[in-house]
């Protein structure tokens, strides 16, 4: 049997670099600006992952991602990487679906993965920064977890050992397998694409994307049946509708407000000597200061 | 029954952390407008005069589980009792610090009990909540309101149907007040054999910890004077640190400052670092990303100096200064000296 892996990774618009081009007239941001990229610290846990697999030579590294038809991305990303095989879970019924009904979806997928040793994934992804998808998978799965994973110290058949990154220091725990684990930002970056592999892969599809393609890939997928990228939908999971999507989701969002920067009414000082000393007497007599 | 909730999280002293007093200073003012108890969870081990701590901010029952397996703390134990006494008490509403250990338990909790959960909430309010397909009116929901897309938006979450409507919060976004001298009030203690799943709940070993104090303060800081790359070395980060001590402040930082080496995480104010609401900041050298401003934006007084007039942070400053902070700061620390008594 060999040591299994099961990687959580999403494709997420790019909020670190909301720039001045992303801003619109209003002061709005402009999501469609955004670009869509691999969340920074799934790659973190891939990473670990794939330290693992160099480990041991019995290491089988699975990515499992969740979202719209273009998130193949991420499976194709991850092999050029190290990973082994990848299926998205992909279904408009899953639109809507807050952390609860995503960890379910998520669990069920991984269920059908059993058995597994080690579920890896980002603490959190940067366009919400909850950091709940994985404890909640962990308990549905009915594992142990550790959150805030920054160094992979030992893993072995039965048990793993982690540092994991506290507010203010840190921890080394040792966990029994299988666990689910959330990897920190301070944890090793990933590996580069390995030029080899991207060349092998390059042409790895998903049924959906396949049917986008004006080339005909029949042939080549005979030959090479392993460029063929797994979707799974609700039908396949097994999956209870209600759990899933807005049905399936507690959280309601009853309001957006998008934060615009209001111009106050500001005093503009120079640097000299009579500004700076009116400032200082000013918040003196306010007591601000003083 | 359905009362507000609060987890204590208890620091490496043995007392109860800040951020979860914050919590309860909250956690009153929300109970007294539902007119609802608040109560306390405490869970650890050799935990002496919780009542003196915790009674002052209104507490009106402590739930107290001991052990010595029970601190520090692990997340299955913790999640086995929360979830079994949320069971029991049904609480209203549940709230939890957004720490390592509140991020850890809260989902996992939330997960057993197939509730809502928001995390990072900035801010905590109760109202009502109609529903436009069904009309139907939900009276006094908590509506959970947090920064999301990397803070370029503010969601107002609710869990209409289930409970505990539950959430994390961050250190230093509520304050911490004392309501009343009284330390009197219920306390009940657990006895965790009844709580636990099974010895199962203790798999996880922990080998080695190194968790400090917290030194640096900047949270409860009035003045802060933070620094930006802008402020462009260690060394003058220096002049920072003189200015706050000439006028009893702390000196905070940008994530940029802190990954130039400029000055330790601790000091970090922003999105990932801590929410500061001091009655002045003044931001040197501080282009104002908005990371950074969803961490100080509600100070009372913001003065920014900067090279660059266009620099975002002018835009929600009272003062804005142009030139450069080595210039300034030597001035301000000059004309303080000369000005106050």
């Amino acid at each position: 049997m060999s040591f299994r892996i099961v990687v959580l990774a999403k494709q997420v618009p790019d909020t670190r670099n909301v720039g001045k081009d992303a801003m619109k007239a209003d002061g709005t941001v402009n999501r469609a600006a955004l670009p869509a990229i691999y969340n920074p610290e799934d790659l973190n846990a891939l990473e670990m992952a794939l330290q693992i697999k160099k480990m041991r030579n019995d290491v089988e590294v699975i990515i499992l991602t969740m979202g719209p038809p273009r998130a193949a991305e991420i499976i194709r990303e991850s092999i050029y990487r190290g990973a082994d095989k990848g299926y998205l879970i992909t279904d408009r019924k899953f639109a809507g679906s807050d952390t609860l009904a995503t960890s379910y979806a998520i669990s069920l997928a991984i269920k059908k993965l059993a058995p597994y040793h080690l579920v890896i994934s980002g603490r959190q992804a940067i366009d919400g920064d909850t950091a709940q998808v994985g404890p909640q998978a962990a308990e549905k799965l009915g594992i142990p977890q550790i959150t805030y994973a920054e160094e992979l110290l030992e893993v072995d058949e039965n048990h793993i050992v982690i540092k994991r990154r506290l507010e203010r220091g840190i921890e080394v725990v040792k966990s029994p397998l299988p666990a689910l684990i959330t990897v920190h930002s301070s944890a090793p970056d990933c590996r580069a694409r390995n030029a080899k592999l991207l060349m092998k892969y390059k042409h790895a599809r998903t049924v959906t994307e396949l049917q986008e393609e004006t080339r005909d890939y029949t042939e080549l997928y005979n030959k090479r049946p392993y460029l063929q990228i797994d979707e799974w939908t609700v039908a396949d999971l097994d999956a209870d509708v209600e759990m899933l999507g807005l049905s399936g989701s507690p959280t309601k969002v009853k309001k957006i407000e998008n934060v615009v920067l209001q111009q106050k009414d500001s005093v503009l000082l120079t640097d000299s000597d009579k500004d700076i000393e009116l400032l200082i007497k000013e918040l003196l007599s306010t007591h601000i200061i003083g | 029954m359905n009362n507000i909730f609060v987890y204590c999280e208890i620091t490496e002293e043995g007392t109860i952390a800040d951020v979860s007093l914050e919590l309860l200073s909250k956690g009153r003012k929300l109970a007294n407008e539902l007119n609802i108890k608040l109560e306390a969870v405490v869970i650890g081990s050799q935990i002496t005069d919780i009542e003196s701590q915790l009674f002052p901010y209104g507490v009106d029952v402590i739930h107290i589980a001991q052990d010595t397996r029970l601190f520090p703390y692990t997340t299955l134990p913790h999640a086995a009792i929360v979830v079994n006494l949320f069971k029991e008490e049904k609480p209203e509403i549940a709230l939890f610090g957004a720490t390592s250990i509140g991020r850890d338990l809260a989902p996992r909790v939330a997960s057993a009990l197939k509730c809502g959960l928001t995390a990072d909430c900035t801010s905590l309010e109760i109202g009502d909540h109609t529903e436009n397909k069904t009309q139907t009116t939900y009276k006094n929901l908590l509506y959970q309101i947090r920064p999301a897309f990397g803070g370029n938006i503010i969601a107002t979450i609710i869990n209409p149907d289930t409970r505990p409507q539950m959430a994390t919060v961050r250190e230093g976004v509520m304050k911490k007040e004392i309501t009343s001298k009284s330390t009197k009030g219920e306390v009940k203690v657990l006895d965790i054999e009844q709580y636990l799943s099974s010895d199962d709940d203790f798999v996880l070993e922990i080998i080695e910890r190194h968790v400090e104090q917290q030194k640096v303060n900047i949270k409860g800081a009035q003045i802060i004077i933070a620094g930006g790359y802008g402020v462009g070395s260690k060394e003058n980060f220096d002049l920072l640190f003189n200015l706050a001590e000439v006028i009893g402040g702390e000196v905070g930082a940008s994530r940029a400052a802190v990954d130039a080496g400029y000055v330790e995480h601790a000091r970090q104010i922003g999105q990932t670092g801590v929410t500061v609401r001091p009655k002045l900041y003044i931001a040197c050298g501080i282009s104002g990303a908005v990371q950074h401003r969803a961490g100080m934006d509600q100070s009372a007084k913001i003065i920014s100096i900067n090279n660059d007039p266009k620099a975002p942070i002018n835009k929600i400053a009272d003062y804005t200064i142009i030139g450069s902070v080595s210039d300034i700061v030597p001035k301000m620390i000059k004309y303080y000296k000369a000005n106050s008594k």
